[in-house]
């Protein structure tokens, strides 16, 4: 299971950086959605990975720590979502913006001269 | 009583983040009144933060629960809390004096170019305010964000081709630095299991060996994401358009934004890679050190070849910042008071210039600039039209403005007998300062580069500043003189008058940095303060 997702956020990170670095808006828009799936998953995995494990205490269950899983990382991957996505939309409003005052999609707001 | 003091910790987040919610509903068309609630609000948290760097002044001793607020009323492991020493005091009082003046100014007509000014203002306040306040990773990437949201939408203030450009690229880096900023936070919680600034000081010195490169390799990750909002250099290149295309209330706080990012790097640096460390001390100080030279390089080049008043700010915000990273990376104790004074001294000019800015190139037009180069470039050509201005008296207005930026240019190049000059001199006096009892400490290379580099990025604008300055008061293309309002020059005048004031009160400001300097150099301290403090309510 470590396997699948450390090689799931290398993925995702990998995509996600290559596409940040692309002259299109929407192309950088992906890219930032993808890095942040990849930073999600990965502040999961810092809590260690387990299955089957509650991150809070059951009522009437025993104390030990080793039945459950970190509620940290939990709670900061939810903040992090929240945060993540409402940048995700401003972004969106800052190029729907730039393609309307500028015409073009390019990140630098205007066509390179070869015509890419 | 001492509860009541105890709560005013938490009032300069609480209530501008309150203050934002009340303006959003208001009518865009009662701008007055949004105005004017949101100076009262500034105004208040203005006065708090003084009380507040008073008390600290003072020692741990007179403040309320040893400077320590528990957010939720559990201790600090394991609640957040919120930190008051010297150094977050200083910086408290510093952002909020910015703001009030850049609020201030907005009035006269930037707020009127764009919906929700005074809102995102605010928000603004209580992001910067909650960053300087926390003692807690993960708490301050949310005042990050807060901090960085409003400002987008600041930048973005009063719209245009060319502020949405800019916009595009602050927003893009600064997402992808908060990624990395997660990055980092989760790594650090991964290897040592906690949050908190205080607990972490404490448990670096016992972690084993390939925790602690993981904490390192964390710490170099959230490094690079405050270094982007510091602008070290090849991370700065969004810095000089973004701040120039910003309106000039905006690029004025815009200002403290950036010591933002010194602020953390510092905060963090002293206390989990200070003394107390064991092998991660000094951990990442050439990085600092070559980054920061590099920067003030960047910063000086940049400041001599900008035509435009707003680039040549924009660079200096650059200079400042190097100086800064580099005076950290160097890594003497001695330094650290002048690197203070420096920074209060640097943030307050810069902000006064930017405001200064607007006002002096509204009575030109955009042709100017363009019109200057190419005059510079072949000569005067245009001999006749001199003449005809002889006789023109200097107006008042452009006499008041005229001094304002003869006062900015002292300062940015640090001249005596300004405040600029008595922090580069401590700054430097530090560096020579060796402690006697170990005198293998000589002062090596790469203490003289910096020296030169700050000498010469202080003669860089200087030069840059004379140049414009003559182009612009002197020889002047087109005689019109800019309407400027009082509320306008008020601002200016007093961040320039702070200044001044700073350079008067010397002895007492250094004081405290000496002192500020000294709680620094000793992290155990505030962890222990931090760590101990008890909760409200008995118990």
């Amino acid at each position: 299971m470590e396997l699948i997702l450390s090689a799931g956020i290398g993925a995702l990170a990998a995509s996600g950086v290559y596409l940040l670095l692309r002259p299109r808006t929407y192309q950088v828009i992906i890219g930032l959605s993808l890095l942040s799936y990849a930073v999600n998953l990965f502040i999961f995995s810092m809590g260690r990975l387990r299955v089957n494990a509650p991150p809070v205490l059951d009522p009437g269950g025993a104390g030990d720590l080793w039945r459950y899983t970190d509620p940290v990382p939990q709670a900061l991957v939810l903040t992090a979502i929240v945060i993540g996505f409402a940048m995700t939309a401003l972004f969106l409003v800052v190029l729907l913006a730039s393609r309307g005052f500028t015409g073009t999609d390019h990140v630098d707001g205007r066509e390179p001269p070869r015509g890419d | 009583m001492t509860d009541w003091l105890h709560h005013l910790l938490i009032l300069p987040v609480l209530l501008p983040l309150a203050v934002a919610a009340v303006l959003i509903p208001i009518d865009e068309r009662e701008r007055t009144m949004k105005g004017a609630i949101g100076f009262a609000s500034t105004l208040v948290v203005f006065i708090v933060t003084m009380i507040l760097m008073r008390l600290a002044a003072a020692g741990e001793g007179s403040l309320p629960a040893g400077g320590v607020y528990q957010l939720g009323n559990w201790p600090a492991p394991f609640g957040i809390v919120l930190v008051l020493d010297r150094l977050s005091a200083l910086m408290l009082c510093l952002a909020s004096g910015l703001a009030l003046a850049a609020q201030v100014y907005s009035m006269a007509r930037w707020h009127t170019a764009g919906h929700h000014f005074h809102s995102l203002f605010q928000l603004l306040v209580a992001g910067l305010n909650g960053a300087f306040l926390t003692g807690d990773l993960f708490n301050l990437f949310v005042f990050f964000e807060m901090m960085l949201a409003a400002s987008y939408g600041l930048l973005l203030h009063g719209s245009g081709p060319l502020r949405v450009k800019a916009g595009l690229h602050y927003v893009a880096i600064n997402l992808a630095a908060s990624s990395l900023f997660l990055i980092g936070v989760s790594l650090i919680y991964g290897a040592t299991g906690t949050l908190s600034m205080a607990d972490l000081a404490t448990k670096l010195a016992t972690l084993a060996p390939e925790s602690r490169r993981l904490v390192e390799t964390g710490a170099a990750v959230l490094g690079v994401a405050f270094l982007v909002k510091a602008g070290m250099w090849p991370l700065s290149f969004w810095l000089p358009a973004a701040y120039a295309a910003a309106t000039p209330p905006v690029a004025a706080v815009s200002a403290i934004l950036t010591k933002v990012g010194i602020y953390v790097i510092l905060r963090l640096h002293m206390l989990v890679f200070g003394t107390a460390a064991g092998a991660s001390a000094g951990f990442g100080q050439e990085w600092l050190l070559t980054g920061g030279m590099l920067t003030i390089a960047f910063g000086t080049i940049g400041v001599l070849a900008s035509q435009a008043m707003g680039r040549l700010a924009a660079y200096s915000v650059l200079v400042s910042s190097g100086t800064l990273l580099a005076a950290i990376g160097l890594g003497r104790p001695e330094m650290l008071a002048g690197a203070l004074l420096y920074l209060v001294s640097s943030t307050l000019t810069i902000a006064a210039f930017f405001l200064l800015i607007e006002l002096v190139e509204r009575g030109r037009d955009a042709g100017a600039d363009v019109l200057a180069v190419t005059m510079e470039a072949y000569g005067d050509f245009d001999d006749d039209e001199e003449e005809e201005e002889v006789g023109v008296a200097i107006p008042g207005t452009m006499a008041i403005l005229g001094l304002c930026f003869c006062l900015c240019a002292i300062l940015l190049s640090g001249l005596p007998p300004l405040s600029g000059f008595i922090a580069k001199f401590a700054l430097l006096r530090g560096l020579f300062d060796l402690p006697e009892a170990n005198p293998a400490s000589a002062i090596s290379a790469a203490d003289w580069i910096y020296v030169a580099l700050v000498i010469l990025s202080g003669l860089a604008a200087m030069i840059a500043m004379n140049r414009v300055g003559i182009r612009t008061f002197w020889a002047s293309i087109e005689g019109t003189i800019p309407r400027v309002v009082v509320i306008e020059i008020t601002p200016v005048a007093v961040l320039l008058a702070a200044c001044i004031f700073l350079s008067f009160q010397a002895r007492p400001a250094m004081r405290y940095m000496q002192a500020t300097a000294d709680d620094l150099l000793a992290p155990l301290v505030l962890s222990e303060r931090v760590l101990s403090a008890p909760r409200a309510g008995g118990e």
